[in-house]
């Protein structure tokens, strides 16, 4: 079947955009603020889940190229307004300046990818586990001592640029470029990789390139996921990425399901709002019992569904048989084994 | 897939629920005699949990007793009190929350100053003031005009016990232990080098550790080659205990000086007889003997069964501050009690007289505290 051009993804940006012209000033900032952290949460999420779910490598080190991506993005902005402030200021030219600075942060994050999975990728499980850890931590201690950027006090006055738009803009880049790529010889590659990588050497995946490239790419995404949170927040701090947020990232992909982008993204979505949505009964009670909730909604999804909310399955699988072309659905839904 | 379906439907409810919050103008409900809402953001879980549930405990205590009196002309304050975990996009989350749900005309918080640096912006930007307790990062009050602390800078805590040493101590030879994973102790060492050295002393040795580490002995024993007369080690309280008793171990018999960070009961617990002798500058002294000092003690004391720390005094005097702010101001929106919090002047706060500086920072002086018999004793006060 020849593969048409997925008309939805023009339609989602249509739509972001039109939400960014006429809806989004008319929502409560809060509410905004809670729909950019989904945003950013589903780019992180998504991510990982091509390392993770798809290349089948457990990384814990996400929260270290969210880090590189964020600070090396606002190191660029800030360069940029500090040094170029004709440019900066310029209306027409600071869009430009900022998607320079989102793939500065991406591509910085995936350069530390690379370095990182040549040497450990050979590494398997549990092990690879750890040294992703062991790098998430690095990355935290460099930031903590390098004074350039604020050191533990932190980067502060990063322009505020990341709008909803922004935001969800590269949140389909990013879903876009998964989902086609995982269908792709590469992303096959990737499959083989998780499903059994002594019989995907032996057919001749070249197994150590897979995974690199997978590590790097879930990597560049991260670092934009970063720039695009640092442009938000307006401060960085390297305390903020620290294994717990490594390990928020994860609950995602697991809560979703390893290798469902859908899933990624719904738990992504759920575990932002959640968190945020339990907080009236923190007023009411007196006391902070969100995290119980939280870890109790966790354990009772993982206790019904201990593959993810998702499996291995997307959201346009559950799809009537004759909407699937239309979505651009092409691939055998792999079975849940 | 029904368990799928039924899932995805109540997201869809809980995300349309969230989506109904209807906007509200900062401010609130300006009727004469509706409860004037206040916000507060504190780390009231997590790491530093300790930190948030003092400072909360202090804020709740200053609220009831304004309350009781009558309210600020006539009107209850209300505090909405939301929990970051100890992290700063939470923080910044809680701050837009409190502004655009609550409609609060005032925010209090937050204790670490990288959790405030988050807030900051966000205050600043729909222009409601908010006050800091205890966060001493010199960057916090500098990222706009409604941004106010009531409690001393770095510099100053670094220049007091320089000028503590020097003077009070008398001594020459110091070396420095600072905690790289801290932005609060990089600072004070920062002042405290500068003062030290322009006064005359002498800094021997300079080691690092990092917030978590439980094993100090190398630094502690090369530090002990030094001889020193004193070490400087502006950390947290678990550190500087584990740190203390290491010392005494390897030989050092010198006194410890800190910062505030030490001011909490767990320092003297994990510590024990190894901290007899060092002292650290702080907010306030449960020892002194001003009534006000002891009134809020004991009003603490009532309501809570311990004795308040330095950060519950602070959290004290930031509602305090707050509230006379809004008995001056000529009406109760948040432009009007910024400039009125601008224009404190010798407030007579738990922790000393308070004035607002044009940066917007506390003027007031500091306490230097000893530790003798494994109880702290006030020592000194140190004007600015």
């Amino acid at each position: 079947m020849p593969r048409s051009f997925p008309i939805i993804w023009i339609a989602a940006f249509l739509v972001v955009i039109g939400v960014e012209l006429f809806i989004i000033d008319n929502l409560d900032p809060y509410v905004v603020a809670i729909i950019i952290y989904a945003g950013i949460n589903i780019i992180l999420a998504s991510s990982l889940n091509l390392i993770n779910g798809f290349a089948g490598q457990f990384s814990m080190g996400h929260a270290g190229f969210m880090a590189v991506g964020a600070y090396s993005g606002a190191v660029v902005t800030m360069a940029f307004r500090d040094n170029y402030p004709a440019i900066f200021n310029e209306p027409a030219l600071q869009p430009f300046v900022f998607i320079a600075a989102i793939f500065a942060g991406g591509l910085c994050s995936a350069a530390a990818g690379v370095i990182v999975g040549l040497p450990t990728l050979r590494l398997r499980g549990d092990y690879l586990a750890v040294v992703t850890l062991g790098f998430g931590e690095i990355i935290r201690v460099i930031l903590l001592n390098l004074e350039s950027v604020g050191g533990a006090r932190g980067l502060t006055n990063i322009p505020g640029i990341t709008s909803f738009f922004w935001v969800y803009g590269f949140v389909l880049i990013c879903l876009f470029v998964i989902t086609r790529l995982v269908d792709s010889p590469l992303g096959r590659s990737f499959l083989s990789v998780r499903e059994d990588e002594i019989a995907a050497e032996a057919v001749g995946v070249n197994t150590t390139r897979s995974k690199v490239t997978a590590f790097a790419l879930g990597a560049f995404f991260a670092g934009m996921a970063g720039a695009l949170f640092a442009h938000y927040l307006r401060v960085l701090s390297p305390a903020i990425f620290d294994i717990q947020k490594s390990f928020e990232i994860i609950i995602m992909v697991v809560l979703g399901g390893m290798g469902s982008i859908s899933g990624s993204v719904v738990a992504a979505v759920f575990l932002t709002i959640i968190r945020e949505a339990l907080r009236p009964l923190q007023q009411i009670t007196g006391t902070d019992y969100r995290m119980v909730i939280y870890s109790l909604v966790l354990i009772v999804l993982m206790l019904t569904r201990p593959r993810g909310l998702f499996g291995t399955k997307e959201i346009t699988d559950y799809l009537p048989e004759r909407w699937k072309a239309r979505f651009g659905v092409r691939r055998v839904s792999p079975k849940e084994s | 897939m029904v368990t799928a379906k039924k899932f995805l439907f109540a997201l869809l409810a809980a995300f349309a629920l969230t989506l109904s919050g209807c906007k509200k103008a900062p401010g609130g409900d300006q009727s004469a005699d509706a409860p004037i809402r206040v916000g507060e953001v504190g780390s009231l879980t997590g790491l530093e949990a300790t930190f948030g549930t003092s400072t909360h405990q202090g804020i709740e205590l200053a609220v009831k007793k304004i309350n009781a009196e009558g309210g600020i002309n006539g009107r209850k304050v209300d505090l909405i009190t939301l929990d970051n975990q100890g992290k700063a996009d939470e923080a910044a989350t809680a701050t837009t929350r409190l502004v655009t749900q609550d409609g609060v005309v005032a925010i209090l918080g937050e204790v670490a100053s990288s959790r405030s640096l988050a807030m900051a912006p966000i205050a600043q930007s729909y222009k409601v003031p908010m006050i800091s307790p205890s966060s001493t990062n010199p960057a916090v009050t500098q990222q706009g005009d409604h941004i106010f602390r009531v409690c001393f800078i770095d510099p100053f805590q670094g220049e007091v016990m320089a000028k503590f040493a020097l003077n009070g101590l008398k001594i020459e030879r110091v070396a420095i232990m600072t905690d790289v994973k801290n932005d609060y102790s990089i600072g004070l060492v920062e002042f405290f080098r500068k003062n030290f050295v322009e006064g005359g002393g002498k800094i021997v040795m300079e080691q690092s550790y990092s917030n978590g580490d439980t094993d100090f002995k190398a630094q502690l024993t090369s530090i002990a080659s030094h001889n020193p007369e004193a070490i400087f080690v502006p950390g947290y309280y678990g550190d500087v205990a584990l740190i203390a008793r290491q010392a005494r171990e390897v030989g050092i018999k010198a006194p410890l000086l800190g910062g505030d960070g030490w001011d909490s009961p767990k320092l003297l617990e994990i510590g024990g007889a190894s901290l007899n002798g060092s002292y650290f500058s702080s907010h306030y002294s449960p020892q002194d003997t001003s009534p006000r000092i002891q009134g809020f003690i004991k009003e603490f004391k009532d309501a809570y069964g311990l004795v308040p720390d330095g950060l519950a005094a602070t959290g004290h005097d930031a509602m305090l501050v707050l509230a006379d702010a809004m008995k001056r101001a000529k009406s109760l929106t948040p432009s009007d009690i910024r400039d009125a919090i601008a224009a404190t002047k010798d407030f007579p706060g738990v922790t000393g007289n308070i004035t607002i500086d044009e940066n917007r920072n506390a003027r007031k002086p500091a306490v230097v505290l000893k530790i003798e018999d494994q109880k702290l004793v006030y020592e000194t006060t140190i004007n600015p």
